[in-house]
Parts: structure tokens; C-alpha cells; sequence
């Protein structure tokens, strides 16, 4: 082919068939046995599509509908937790699987204000979900991401977190602290149904 | 005798050419596809950022299929794997390295082709439908782009889903349960990083396979648009009609006089990732994707980097309308964008208005990204016990005053506050805050904070507080009056001289 030749874009003049003609001899009646079989076909494929959507649907959006109930979950003795302090806890997950690795374990933030009085912090900024750490000096949680700053009870101190620290409800048995984990709080389900926010 | 032997083997060969010719009709697609008909213009340097793109996807796809030879997408062996294709795979290091900077490229390749495109009109009449497949290509390319750097399953993309899962969190009413469906559960594990995989490997791929069939297929079918000239408009009645035109006066097929430069842009790009991979390596992985680790700060990769900035620079109550509401406007609108703007001129040089939205544009992302590779709203977490004062803040200074600068080191102000360019950016640098505020104000703003500022009331004793504002309040240029406040009697005698003999001190250490 020459780097000139025009080209036809028009595939009416290659057409090797008259499509228009051929459909109006052969378009059956629509009481024929062949149309009654295309509207059977397409009968079934619509039942048989709507059978193999259900598992398949079930299968993608079982975990938008399923509720992970919270669960308690021990945290060591309180005797770890010295009072007026604040310190690193760590747990495994209720919900974790065996090749969940070191994710299965989340670490949380523990104040012992005093005596039984404690408050137990989500590790996450509840700006975008970064860890935060406590800075004991200046008595502050500082997120590295975007500069959200807490003060020592959770409270939004600076930044651009939206409300205060995600907190744990807690409980003592036995001498051990236990907290209601199992999920990643976030803004559209902050994990404890016990607690008050603290606006920004 | 030889010259008849030669021409039974070109006899043979035609023959056995026309019989795979008559079956597979080759001769036919290539006419349709490779060796279609293009403006003689198009064959051009502006004109290869499209093919440059497609062959980063075919080194990404390459590449990725041989990294998933050895990659597991289990939470507790993907990193292990990680390190295996880093140190003990031949090659494994460079194929992950070429895999990283070919997903840089084809972002950034991408983005000059879309910009080329836009600015010579191509997605007016009759190449709407070319255009919208492009953005979905861009789309799937950036859902790519996120989902691998979660494949890159360390310290980074284990809080990178985290932020992922903020962000959705956010959605009104349904919030709670989308985060469960984009975790795959509860929290962040292996059922997170398994259908992160199933998006990278097989959903985000397939689906660029396809919306790249039909970008294609509109190329052929519209053509490539014309090298613009001002003046010459686009008009719905008559553009096809120009368009034959050109081809049948100056059409040539792509293949094999209009693929040169793309060829030669394509071995440019090939050789810029093998320099870019063997220079600077694969990317991580960082730490172990182990949250107990808290020591993370999660940073975004390049492409991200502008998101990362826009969600620490917004004001918190417009956050959720930007991080949820305003990806779908720009989406939308790059979708409509050739019915907004679908006839009429091409040529940049006659459509002002967007060349400065495409300069808006650029120096928007340059200046966020930059700002999200400098990240000064994030304190510095070790300044308080790491960063140097520098001596000319120390000499000459009161006991009282040197007793506010071991407050001011003590209690991590330097996280956020500089002196002297030295410490945190998040808050001003305190190199010369004598002399813009006074001593109330600074007691104040200690002590209430505002202004982004924690206070740190109930954090300090009084005679701290006082040592504190003592020493901030000698923080000012030598031979310079510190702050005063206008509406009362200027600093008494006493005061004056106590001051100014720290100034001069200051001054001749300084």
C-alpha cells in the first residue's frame, strides 16, 4: 500500500450483503415455533442470571450486611498500668485468621487516671486513621500524618481531626483490664456505643 | 539454474502467505488496525504520549505477572515475599524496581497525553466517546496505582488502608458498613490484602483491557484528530467531511510511516524506567506491616502525594465534602467535558482560558505534591530530643530565661515550633517571637492555645509558664525593642535596661 492511496471509509460499498432485504423475507411471524424458541431463550437466561446472582451477590456484599459484634478482650493486669500514666497495650483480635500475620495484633492507648477510672484510646487519629503517640512531657497524642493533636483524656486539642480519640469501653475482671474490641474504628462506625463525643 | 530456484522459493512462500492470507485474512486487519490511514500532521512528537502510555501498561502487566510468580497475598507472608524477590530471586529486585518506576511513568505519561489531548481540541466532535474511555482508563490507572502500593504490603500500606478506611468512614449513613466491605471484615488483615490483590491482579487489570480495546477502537473508527489550525473550527455539519478529505489528500498508513517517533519515544521510555529502576531501586518494603509498631508515618506514594496534602491543608469542615463529594464533580465533569466544549476552535493559541486551566492545574498538583513531600504540618516527632538549639539562643540569656528554653525543649514545643529553621514547621518558628507578641500574649496563647495550638494550661506550673514567656520574650533580632502593647505605657525604666542588657548580650553572641 502507497503512502497515498485514500482510503474507504464507507463500509456500505465493500458490503457483500443486502442486510435489509434478507431480514424481511426471512423475519419469521410471531407465532412461529422460532420466535417462540428466542423468547424462551431469553426467558431462561434471565432466570438463570438472576439464580447465579444470588451467591454472587450474597458472596461480595456478606460483609457490608454482616455485624461483627464487639467483643472483651483482656489487656494484662491492671498492675501494667500504673496510675496517672499513660501506656501501650497491645491484643490479638477477635476477629483475626491464622495468616493473619502481625496484623492480627492492635495496639491501644491506656489511661490510668486512678484507682478504677481508666480510659482506653483507639491507636487511630480520627482525622485519617494514622497511629498517634503520646508525648509525655507535653501530655498530648500527636498523629504524624496531618498534625491532629489530643490532649491527655482524648480530647481534640489542634489539627484537623474531626472529634476526640476513638475510646474502648472497658471493664476490670479479676485485676485484668478488658476493653469491647474487634473492629477498626472509624467515623461511620467509631466501635463504642457507650461513649460521649467530644466535638472538634 | 539459481535465479529459478530463487524464484520457486518466492513462489512457495507467496503461496503458503496467500493460503494464511485467504484463512485469517491478515493482510485485511492490518489495513483496519495497525496500517490504518492517519493526517500526515499527527505524525508528530506530540503525538506519541498515547503509545508511550500503552507500553508502560504492557512492561506493568509483563512485569506484574512475573512478581506474582513469587508474591503471596497472605498478611502474614507477603512481606517475607517481599524481601525474597528483593535479596534471593535473580533479578527479583530490579523486575520490582522496573514494576515501581513503570507505574510512575505510566502515571506521568498518561497525564502529558491527556494534557496534549486537551489542549489540541482531540476530545470535541466526533471523539467524545475516545475521550470518556480515557478518563475511565485514567480512573482504573490510579485504582492501580492505590491498590499497588498496598501490594507492597509494609508499614505504609498497612496504614494507608487505614487512611483508605477514614476516608470511606466518612460517607453519611452507610459509612460503617463500607469500610467493612472494603477491609473485607472487622479490621485490616489478610482478607483486606487478598481482595486488594484480587483488584490489582485480575478486576482493575481485565477492566483496562477492555476500556483500552475501546479507547482503540474509537481511534480507528473516528481517527486521530488532526494537527489543529487556528481558525479552522470544528463544526458538526462538515467535520467529518473535512476529515475524509485530509486522510484521502494526505494520509499515510501508521504502520509503517507514521509509527517512527512513536517507536523512538517508546525506547526513550523503556530506557528513562531501566535507568530510573537501576538507579534508585525498587521501593521498600519499609517496616513490617505490624501495627503495634507505632513508630509509622505513613506517607502516600507520588501520585498520592497531592490527596495527602489537600486533606492536612483543608479546613476540617469542608474535609468530608472534599475527600467524598468533590472526587465525583471532577470525575463528572471530565466525563461531560466534550458536550460542554464540543465544536468550535482547537488550536491552544485560540483558547486561553484552557491553557490556564491546564497551567492552573500543573502547578496546583506540583505545589500540593511538594507541599506533601515536605509535609510541614506534620510535627516533628523527635525534635524535642533530637534538634540542636543553636548557641546564639543560649549565650548571653538570663538563668530565668534559660530556665523557659529547657520548658520549651522539655515539653516538646520544638515538635511543632523551629528556632531558627531547626524543629517541627507546624507552628511559627520561635526565632523572633519577642518581637511579635508581648509577654500577656505569649502567657495566653501558652496557656489557652488557639489558633491550632493545644493548650498547655493545665501542663505547666506557674513558675513555668513565667521562665517560658521570660525567655520568648528575649527572642528578638539584636538591637530591636521586644512586642509592646500599644495601648499601654511603654515597658517601665527597669524593665527597659534588664532587656536591653540581654539584647546586647544576644547581639554580641549572635
Amino acid at each position: 500500500m502507497t503512502p497515498d492511496a485514500p482510503k474507504e471509509t464507507s463500509p456500505a460499498k465493500e458490503g457483500c450483503c443486502q442486510t435489509g432485504d434478507v431480514q424481511v423475507v426471512n423475519a419469521p411471524p410471531l407465532t412461529s415455533r422460532r420466535n417462540f424458541l428466542l423468547q424462551l431463550g431469553i426467558g431462561l437466561n434471565v432466570v438463570a442470571g438472576a439464580l447465579i446472582t444470588v451467591p454472587i451477590l450474597g458472596y461480595v456484599l456478606s460483609t457490608f450486611v454482616k455485624k461483627f459484634p464487639l467483643e472483651w478482650t483482656n489487656l494484662g493486669p491492671i498492675s501494667n498500668f500504673p496510675e496517672g500514666e499513660i501506656r501501650i497495650a497491645q491484643y490479638e483480635n477477635f476477629y483475626h485468621r491464622p495468616w493473619d500475620g502481625e496484623t492480627a495484633k492492635i495496639p491501644c492507648w491506656v489511661r490510668h487516671i486512678s484507682g478504677n477510672d481508666f480510659q482506653v484510646f483507639a491507636i487511630n487519629c480520627t482525622h485519617l486513621g494514622c497511629p498517634v503517640r503520646w508525648f509525655a512531657e507535653s501530655k498530648l497524642f500527636m498523629c504524624p500524618c496531618h498534625g491532629g493533636a489530643y490532649y491527655e483524656n482524648g480530647d481534640h486539642a489542634a489539627g484537623p481531626p474531626p472529634r476526640g480519640l476513638f475510646t474502648y469501653e472497658y471493664r476490670i475482671t479479676k485485676g485484668n483490664l478488658e476493653i469491647k474490641a474487634g473492629i477498626l474504628p472509624n467515623l461511620g462506625n467509631p466501635g463504642n456505643p457507650t461513649e460521649k463525643v467530644q466535638a472538634a | 539454474m539459481i535465479g529459478n530456484a530463487k524464484k520457486k522459493v518466492t513462489d512457495a512462500a507467496l503461496g503458503i502467505f496467500g493460503w494464511v492470507d485467504d484463512r485469517i485474512h491478515v493482510t485485511e486487519i492490518f489495513e483496519h488496525t495497525a496500517g490504518h490511514h492517519i493526517p500526515k500532521s499527527t505524525s508528530s512528537w506530540f503525538y506519541v504520549f498515547g503509545s508511550a502510555t500503552l507500553l508502560c501498561l504492557i512492561i506493568q502487566l509483563l512485569t506484574g505477572t512475573l512478581l506474582a510468580l513469587a508474591y503471596v497475598p497472605a498478611a502474614d507472608q507477603a512481606y517475607t515475599t517481599l524481601e525474597f524477590l528483593n535479596y534471593h530471586i535473580p533479578f527479583g529486585w530490579l523486575l520490582r524496581s522496573i514494576h515501581y518506576w513503570g507505574s510512575n511513568f505510566m502515571v506521568a505519561i498518561m497525564l502529558i497525553h491527556m494534557t496534549q489531548v486537551y489542549l489540541f481540541g482531540a476530545y470535541k466532535y466526533p471523539r467524545e466517546v475516545t475521550w470518556m474511555s480515557g478518563v475511565l482508563l485514567l480512573l482504573i490507572t490510579l485504582g492501580l496505582a492505590f491498590t499497588g502500593q498496598v501490594m507492597r504490603f509494609d508499614e505504609d500500606a498497612y496504614w494507608g488502608i487505614g487512611i483508605g478506611a477514614a476516608i470511606t468512614g466518612r460517607s453519611p449513613v452507610i459509612g460503617g458498613q463500607a469500610v467493612q466491605m472494603l477491609l473485607g471484615g472487622p479490621i485490616i488483615n489478610s482478607e483486606t490484602l487478598s481482595r486488594f490483590f484480587t483488584l490489582h491482579v485480575f478486576v482493575l487489570p481485565g477492566t483496562i483491557l477492555a476500556i483500552i480495546g475501546l479507547h482503540l477502537r474509537m481511534v480507528l473508527l473516528k481517527g486521530i484528530n488532526e494537527w489543529p489550525e487556528p481558525g479552522v473550527l470544528v463544526n458538526r455539519e462538515t467535520y467529518d467531511k473535512h476529515y475524509a478529505t485530509i486522510i484521502r489528500r494526505e494520509g499515510m498508513p501508521f504502520v509503517p510511516h507514521g509509527i517512527g517517533k512513536d517507536l523512538i519515544a517508546g525506547a526513550v521510555v523503556i530506557g528513562g524506567i531501566l535507568l530510573c529502576a537501576i538507579i534508585f531501586g525498587p521501593k521498600g518494603p519499609l517496616g513490617p506491616p505490624d501495627p503495634t509498631q507505632i513508630d509509622a508515618a505513613p506517607r502516600p506514594d507520588f501520585f498520592f502525594m497531592w490527596i495527602f496534602a489537600i486533606a492536612a491543608l483543608m479546613p476540617d469542615y469542608m474535609e468530608t465534602v472534599a475527600l467524598l463529594v468533590a472526587p465525583p464533580i471532577v470525575i463528572g465533569f471530565l466525563f461531560i467535558l466534550p458536550f460542554l466544549n464540543n465544536t468550535g476552535e482547537k488550536h491552544w493559541s485560540r483558547r486561553p482560558f484552557a491553557v490556564l486551566v491546564v497551567l492552573f492545574l500543573y502547578l496546583s498538583l506540583g505545589l500540593l505534591t511538594w507541599w506533601g513531600v515536605t509535609s510541614p504540618w506534620s510535627p516533628a516527632m523527635i525534635a524535642w530530643r533530637a534538634d540542636p538549639t543553636p548557641t546564639q539562643f543560649i549565650k548571653g540569656h538570663t538563668p530565668l530565661e534559660l530556665e523557659g528554653l529547657v520548658v520549651l525543649q522539655q515539653k516538646q514545643c520544638r515538635n511543632c515550633h523551629a528556632i531558627d529553621g531547626i524543629g517541627g514547621q507546624r507552628g511559627p518558628d520561635l526565632a523572633e517571637v519577642g518581637s511579635r507578641l508581648t509577654a500577656p500574649e505569649l502567657a495566653r496563647q501558652v496557656i489557652q492555645g488557639g489558633g491550632n495550638m493545644p493548650a498547655y494550661g493545665k501542663n505547666l506550673s506557674p513558675n513555668e509558664v513565667d521562665a517560658l514567656v521570660a525567655y520568648m520574650v528575649s527572642l528578638h533580632p539584636a538591637g530591636t525593642t521586644p512586642a509592646q502593647d500599644s495601648a499601654k505605657p511603654a515597658v517601665p525604666p527597669a524593665e527597659n535596661s534588664k532587656n536591653a542588657k540581654a539584647d546586647s548580650a544576644h547581639g554580641e553572641n549572635g
